[in-house]
């Protein structure tokens, strides 16, 4: 049975009217027309649907709408300041051209986001420790990690 | 090239050059499959712009300033779309940013059959480059007709031609008008001296619309009343279904707007995603398949494949092979395996299609809009111009996965549901048990050494199942259409030459026979990133290896005794001299490994450093280099990129990767079943790329993969003394 909640989304509250079970990711992609969280497995094997939920990496493909209310969710849109400025790590990504599909790429900012966050230096085993749960296809890791380094330097020299 | 069924056009002489006779060479099976390399010539239009040899084909010039190119291609992560905007820049003078690229449509842009085999570079872009150099000749004889003015006097300048003080933007100079004129050799292409954006490492600009979460996908697009739709696959290849409870499930997921049954595809369109995510679980779970034939017991795979009935063929044979046991000094021989392997897109497939007032629209990650088209076409007894198939980028895909299949089953939804847009997502389990996989293949090889330690003698054989079975315009290679009421089947073999790919060693020996048999395995198979050159050159490289060891000489040095080719010389040189001051502590080594893409395309040499500890069976990969020549470089980072995930992938696939099946169907059906590498799997990397102007530039997607097993296996003997012949990498595994 569908039933009207309000969940808060980039710092702006939705009110969605939807089965209170629907897994989060849909609710994104579909009633809030998010790109960033991807489907990937539904299992929360592959990472490609991660979203911050109150600034900790957490896949969205299985967690049920109704349990993320009232908490603090953040996508790959909400990392990008208002004026267009993007986030540390969204720059290292583009200034390392960590991509090749791309399709991994939420689900790789999303963590390594959270990662900073919890620590501000990771040595080589807490980023890779870090980043553990995403998967990449296309063998990108290698600029990722790059990419990870240099945002971890310039946000927090 | 890559399934040549569909690709139109290559020169003759470069199809020749890289087919050897094998596309027509079953009738002309005398002739050796494989060809010689050859000086890169300039004496003909590359073959797509052959035909379709008008400007506006490939280039529309936009009131905007802009220049819009038209490729038949689609972006699949490799960055050809960037690539592409740089040949056009160049040519025209312009920013490479004020060209937009029109991935590939039916009914817009050029049939270049599949987007497939590292020829997009090659083939696509070379298209662009001589489009893009007539349309600046013929800009510029308008202009001085139009000024009166010598065309030496004038200039392009960013969209824009100068002349004096005469100034006009392309949009103005043509007043409406697109260039209809045909592409006509000779064209005067610019100087490569002069060259501001080919070569360089330009920036992906769709990187940055990624990382802003801007819609890119075919997985984003929403179209206005646009419902959502699941399959439910049978459990098994073959089944037939007995018993589908509409009424049941109807009841149990009330967003349920049609099921659509047809023969034995089953399909159900809700209105919204979860809808369809719940009705598809709960049918699995109550649908009753009838299953036929069960598939074999894979616990000796190698054996079984080789067991199979098969066809043989000579791929190609020199001198006298049958010396070989008669003759001095010492042989070798040895045998290898790889299994079935899967493209594990991280994006199960997904596609749109729109049934309205006749007209079938089609949104696809597909690699071949044109082939699709014409499958599907069939499938659906429709008319060609009634099917309309737009390339949208979808996730990685390294070959053919489910992108096709999921396009044709949500052609047969939307056929169902007209007047809305059907969006059809695969689920992970639908993706990794039902896509196409990368062939098993059993290689086996001998050779002698004389007193000097050359290689005198080489044979080898490979046992390979078809490396494409595309659609290519025959639906019966489509899921969908084999499991309709009236349905087609499945055509008897794919493009086979895909299993002998680099079957042939890219090293002078004097007498050499290597035969491929083809045998039809218990998996569907298609094309996998690089076909059968993975397996065959993992077995080649590896058993370089075990000969150098054998007469007594450094692996490198052994090759480069073998090679005659100097841009062959120079990369395994390049990697000698890269990784000369590598000293691995204990438990570690260091493995080589080259190779030639196809014999005439990519040179690649690839080294790994990893560690092996035989107690634990734990294989720890820690740096991998790789030495890449692909002629001209077209980007920079484009190449490298390109080598770095290439050989992360392929060390994935060699240490970890094996679809796994049991006598129902295949079991690896998600990530833990299936795994791949993670974070804590990755090695660091290091591409150099001997960049060569003057060579014709060739696509690098494919190059480091077979390298790359074999120089992890290479590597891993060199730490821990134990040679693995059979993958994926298992210390414990007795061979």
């Amino acid at each position: 049975m569908k039933a009207r909640l309000t969940i808060e989304v980039n710092q702006k509250r939705h009110t969605v009217e939807v089965d209170p079970a629907t897994p989060l990711l849909y609710v994104l992609r579909n009633n809030l027309q998010l790109n960033g969280p991807k489907y990937g497995c539904g299992l929360e094997q592959c990472g490609a649907c991660m979203v911050l939920l109150d600034g900790k990496a957490t896949p969205s493909c299985l967690l049920p709408v109704e349990t993320s209310i009232g908490k603090a969710i953040v996508t790959l849109e909400g990392l990008t300041q208002p004026g267009g400025k993007l986030h540390p790590v969204q720059r290292a990504f583009v200034e390392q051209q960590a991509a090749q599909c791309g399709y991994c790429l939420n689900g790789m900012v999303i963590s390594a986001v959270s990662l900073l966050t919890e620590q501000k230096h990771p040595d080589e085993t807490a980023i890779r420790k870090g980043m553990e749960r995403v998967l990449c296809r296309c063998g990108t890791q290698s600029r990722i990690l790059r990419a990870i380094r240099q945002a971890a330097n310039e946000s927090n020299p | 090239m890559n399934e040549p069924t569909t690709t139109p056009a290559l020169s003759r002489r470069d199809f020749l050059k890289t087919a050897g006779c094998l596309s027509i060479g079953f009738s002309f099976a005398c002739h050796p499959l494989s060809a010689a390399p050859q000086p890169p010539l300039q004496d003909s239009l590359p073959g797509p712009l052959r035909q379709q040899p008008q400007i506006n084909a490939w280039l529309e010039v936009l009131e905007n300033g802009r220049v819009r190119v038209l490729t038949g291609k689609l972006e699949l992560g490799q960055g050809i779309r960037t690539a592409i905007a740089q040949v056009a820049a160049e040519e025209l003078d312009m920013d490479s940013n004020h060209v937009e690229v029109h991935l590939a449509e039916t009914g817009r842009t050029p049939h270049e059959g599949y987007t497939a085999g590292s020829g997009s570079i090659e083939n696509s872009a070379m298209s662009v480059r001589y489009a893009a150099a007539a349309a600046r000749q013929k800009l510029l004889a308008l202009a001085a007709q139009r000024w009166n003015k010598p065309v030496e006097q004038l200039r392009l300048a960013d969209g824009k031609i100068e002349g004096g003080k005469d100034q006009l933007t392309f949009a103005q100079l043509l007043n409406g008008t697109q260039l209809t004129d045909e592409v006509r050799l000779p064209v005067t292409l610019k100087p490569k001296s002069e060259y501001r954006w080919v070569g360089k490492a330009v920036p992906r600009a769709d990187i940055e619309k990624m990382v802003r979460a801007e819609p890119v996908y075919v997985q984003d697009l929403r179209l206005p009343g646009m419902v959502h739709a699941r399959v439910v696959r049978p459990l098994a290849y073959g089944a037939r279904l007995r018993s589908f409870d509409e009424a049941a499930l109807k009841k149990a997921v009330p967003g349920i707007l049609k099921t659509v049954i047809n023969g034995n595809f089953v399909g159900i369109i809700t209105t919204e995603e979860y809808e369809a995510v719940q009705a598809q679980l709960m049918a699995r779970e109550q649908t009753k398949w009838e299953t036929t034939k069960p598939l074999p017991d894979n616990q000796n795979l190698a054996e079984f494949i080789k067991k199979l009935p098969s066809k043989s063929r000579t791929v190609k044979e020199t001198g006298d092979v049958k010396t070989l046991e008669s003759s001095g000094g010492s042989s070798l021989k040895a045998r290898y395996f790889k299994p079935y392997h899967m493209h594990g897109s991280i994006g199960p497939s997904c596609a749109v299609a729109l049934y309205q007032d006749g007209k079938l629209h089609i949104w696809t990650h597909s690699q071949g809009v044109y082939p699709l088209q014409e499958a599907v076409k069939k499938m659906l007894n429709l008319p060609t111009e009634a099917v309309h198939v737009v390339g949208v980028p979808g996730s990685g895909c390294y070959g053919h996965n489910g992108a096709d299949d999921v396009a044709a089953d949500a052609a047969l939804l939307a056929m169902a549901y007209p007047g809305k847009p059907v969006r059809l997502q695969w689920s992970r389990d639908d993706e990794h048990g039902w896509e196409p996989y990368g062939s098993a293949m059993q290689m086996e090889a001998e050779a002698r050494l004389d007193a000097s330690g050359k290689i005198t003698h080489w044979r080898y054989d490979v046992w390979t199942d078809s490396h494409s079975t595309r659609p290519g315009g025959e639906p019966g290679n489509l899921l969908a259409a084999r499991s309709i009421e009236k349905p087609f089947s499945q055509p008897s073999s794919g493009y086979s030459g895909g299993g002998y790919r680099n079957s042939e060693p890219y090293y002078a020996i004097p007498n050499l026979k290597v035969d491929a048999h083809f045998f039809e395995g218990p998996l569907r198979v298609s094309a996998l990133r690089s076909l059968g050159a993975y397996g065959n050159v993992f077995a080649i490289e590896s058993f370089m290896d075990e000969l150098a060891e054998k007469a007594g000489k450094d692996p490198l040095e052994f090759r480069l005794r073998h090679l005659e080719d100097e841009r062959a010389i120079a990369v395994v040189k390049k990697l000698q001299e890269l990784t000369r001051s590598e000293k691995g502590k204990p438990g570690e080594g260091i493995g080589y490994a080259f190779s030639r893409y196809k014999n005439v395309a990519t040179y690649c040499a690839v080294a790994a450093r990893v560690l092996a500890d035989p107690k634990t069976s734990k294989v720890q990969v820690l740096k991998m280099w790789s030495v890449i020549d692909a002629g001209e470089v077209i980007n920079l980072d484009g190449v490298k990129n390109q080598t770095e995930g290439g050989m992360i992938q392929a060390a994935s696939w060699t240490l970890k990767e094996e679809v796994q099946f049991d006598k129902q169907h295949v079991s690896s059906r998600d990530w833990s079943s299936y795994p791949i590498f993670r974070f804590s799997d990755v090695p660091e990397t290091e591409v150099v790329v001997i960049n060569r102007p003057d060579e014709k530039p060739l696509g690098a997607g494919e190059a480091a993969q077979g390298p790359t097993a074999a120089a992890l296996v290479n590597a891993i003997y060199r730490a821990c003394g134990q040679r693995i012949r059979h993958l994926p990498v298992r210390l414990d595994r007795r061979e």
